[in-house]
């Protein structure tokens, strides 16, 4: 302690003292500093941000405001979630062409990569649902004969018994399903797209939209198994009444005024 | 005798092969200008000229019976060999069920060879020649009219009918009440439905089941804008009643921003802007549960009615007769939600004594 107290007035002492406070401050800073990898992470995800908002801006700022707060053409987007950005813009129904009783699904503006971006920067703006994982919407791990009860009491009302879709008012329409993307599908009924109420994991689980999933995966698609034949639309028996009246009674007129106009008579008149 | 003269058809070199002249051809005055010209001339078909013609239409008749026949066999033999689950790829069908499809081709094609061969048969080999049938007075002769009265008479008064008044009236008082039997056996078309319309499986501290997971529902399940469909507790599927049960107690809950309810009462009968309404429509009973998020509309997929949930179900559009009833509710005290009581008017399609 002599040795020590001795030296404290050396003309040294003053920078070896704050030369340990110094490596003390950076070593306490090192241990509880984040990690490096979350560090990485982070720039990434804000760059996505970063380049989400400039196509945001470019792409969407018009209508949705230009913080995402909505404005007379456009709702607000806070909140909305990834998944809802991912399903709009991937199945082109947003951007919006022109403005009408609702969007239709066209061929998508943007590629996979800026609606990732978009929906990145869509998401920091307030929490909301994320883009589901593959495993959550594999049609493969669905109960397809669950799934079908489950859409019937709920989806079928608006979508037809095996999503063939049909009308609502002032020209809005329930899509059908037909080969729609599983992820697309889990999206909608998470978000509740423009009309379409949500069904949240609350009130719906992921195994119950799973099951509705391989539904539509088994009936509405185009390597789907029609046993009988023609669907005809699979819009159920007014269409096959209409069909079986009209082309098939009147094939079989045809068919009676032909072979009656037909003369048997070997010489022609 | 006939009105013109027939010519001896010409048919070259199978001419020999001619019926006898007919004579078709009706009597008329040579004066009246509206004479009835009778019957064209009978004209003859191939085969009935050309024995070969005729050979041809006997094989190609009896080619399609015999296509029936195999039809018919192909169809036996496709229901034995042909695994009711195979799915074939047939253009322009699709993936179809392979049975299904070889069912109705075999089957169609026997039954369309067994008409076709009919058909060809008919208008090819069976005699095409026309043969009047003059029509004749429908009344009967003098006689038979006279006899047949006479014979009436006799049995009537042999009967004694109009002699023995008694007999006649019991019989006409025994035939006359007779029907009463099937009348009163009308009674049993019931039972009547008493106050059955009237009451519902709600009562006062319902659980409210959602009816994709089966378990009771709590106010945080149910965000803004989303459509849960639901039934009340102590119903099971396998119930003996439960779909005369379920027709009147099934229900939605939509849950509203609390600013965007108009009606005072509705949104007091909800829960902080949980609004659970009838989903059984009240024009014919479908289930009325298309519901637009955004408008806050649920419409009836029959007949298009409009509700509005966000002013009491009002009938905005269709012919339903008046609002969806409003289930009240609450949240007890484990945070569930539950009904406060039966619904306050009866559910569904109006009736007469509905009031």
């Amino acid at each position: 302690m002599k040795k020590l107290s001795a030296r404290r007035r050396h003309p040294l002492a003053a920078l070896v003292v704050l030369l340990l406070a110094l490596a003390a401050t950076g070593g306490l800073y090192a241990a509880f500093a984040p990690a490096g990898e979350a560090q990485a992470d982070n720039s990434a995800q804000s760059l996505a941000i970063e380049e989400g908002r400039q196509l945001y801006d470019v792409g969407c700022s018009s209508c949705h405001g230009s913080n995402g707060q909505g404005g007379s053409d456009g709702p607000s987007l806070v909140g909305v979630g990834a998944a809802s950005v991912d399903f709009q813009v991937a199945t082109g129904r947003m951007p919006l062409q022109q403005p009408g009783p609702q969007a239709p699904a066209k061929p998508a503006v943007y590629t996979q990569a800026e609606i990732d971006q978009l929906a990145a920067f869509i998401a920091s703006l307030g929490p909301g649902p994320a883009v589901p994982d593959p495993d959550v919407y594999d049609p493969a791990q669905g109960d397809v004969a669950r799934g079908g009860e489950l859409f019937r009491s709920n989806c079928s009302q608006c979508h037809n018994f095996t999503g063939e879709g049909g009308a609502l008012t002032h020209g809005k329409e329930a899509p059908n399903l037909y080969n729609v993307e599983p992820r697309h599908i889990y999206e909608a009924m998470l978000t509740g797209p423009q009309n379409m109420p949500s069904f949240p994991d609350t009130t719906l689980t992921e195994q119950d939209k799973r099951d509705i999933i391989a539904w539509l995966d088994e009936v509405n698609t185009s390597d789907s198994a029609q046993p009988g034949g023609f669907a005809l639309g699979g819009y159920g028996p007014v269409g096959e009444g209409l069909f079986a009246w009209t082309i098939g009674i009147g094939a079989l007129i045809a068919v009676a005024v032909w072979i009656g106009a037909r003369s048997t008579k070997a010489r022609k008149s | 005798m006939t009105s013109h003269d027939e010519p001896e058809p010409q048919h070259g070199a199978a001419g020999e092969h001619l019926p006898e002249h007919r004579s078709d051809g009706a009597l008329t005055p040579a004066d009246d200008p509206f004479a009835d010209p009778g019957l064209p001339p009978h004209e003859h078909r191939r085969q009935d000229i050309d024995e070969r013609a005729a050979k041809r239409s006997e094989r190609t008749v009896a080619l399609l019976f015999t296509v029936s026949i195999l039809a018919t066999i192909g169809f036996i033999a496709s229901y034995v060999a042909i695994p009711i689950d195979r799915i074939v790829y047939i253009w322009p069908f699709g993936h179809v069920s392979g049975l299904n499809f070889s069912l109705g081709l075999t089957l169609g094609l026997a039954l369309f060879c067994i008409g076709a061969g009919a058909v060809h048969w008919a208008r090819t080999l069976m005699s095409d020649v026309e043969t009047p049938d003059e029509r004749h007075p429908i009344e009967a002769t003098p006689e038979v009219r006279a006899h047949v009265f006479a014979e009436f008479r006799k049995g009537a008064a042999e009967s004694q009918i109009g002699r023995r008044k008694l007999v006649r009236n019991t019989m006409l008082g025994a035939v006359a009440v007779v029907p009463l039997a099937g009348v009163v056996l009308l009674r049993d078309l019931g039972p009547l439905p008493h106050d059955k319309l009237r009451h519902t499986k709600w009562k006062a501290g319902s659980l409210i089941i959602n009816e994709s997971t089966m378990q009771p529902l709590r106010p945080e399940d149910i965000t803004v804008g989303s459509l849960t469909q639901a039934m009340p507790e102590g119903m099971s599927p396998h119930d003996e009643d439960f779909h005369v049960e379920i027709a009147k107690a099934a229900v939605m809950l939509v849950r509203l921003q609390p600013d965007d309810i108009k009606d005072a009462k509705s949104a007091e009968w909800g829960h902080e802007g949980i609004l659970c309404y009838s989903k059984i429509c009240t024009h014919i009973g479908c289930p009325a549960t298309l519901y637009e998020q955004q408008t806050h509309h649920a419409l009836c997929p029959c007949h298009q009615s409009t509700f509005d949930l966000s002013d009491g179900a009002r009938v905005l559009f269709g012919p339903a007769g008046h609002a969806l009833p409003q289930l009240r509710i609450t949240v007890n005290d484990d945070g569930f939600l539950e009904a406060r009581g039966d619904f306050d008017e009866p559910p569904g399609p109006s009736f007469w004594e509905r009031g």
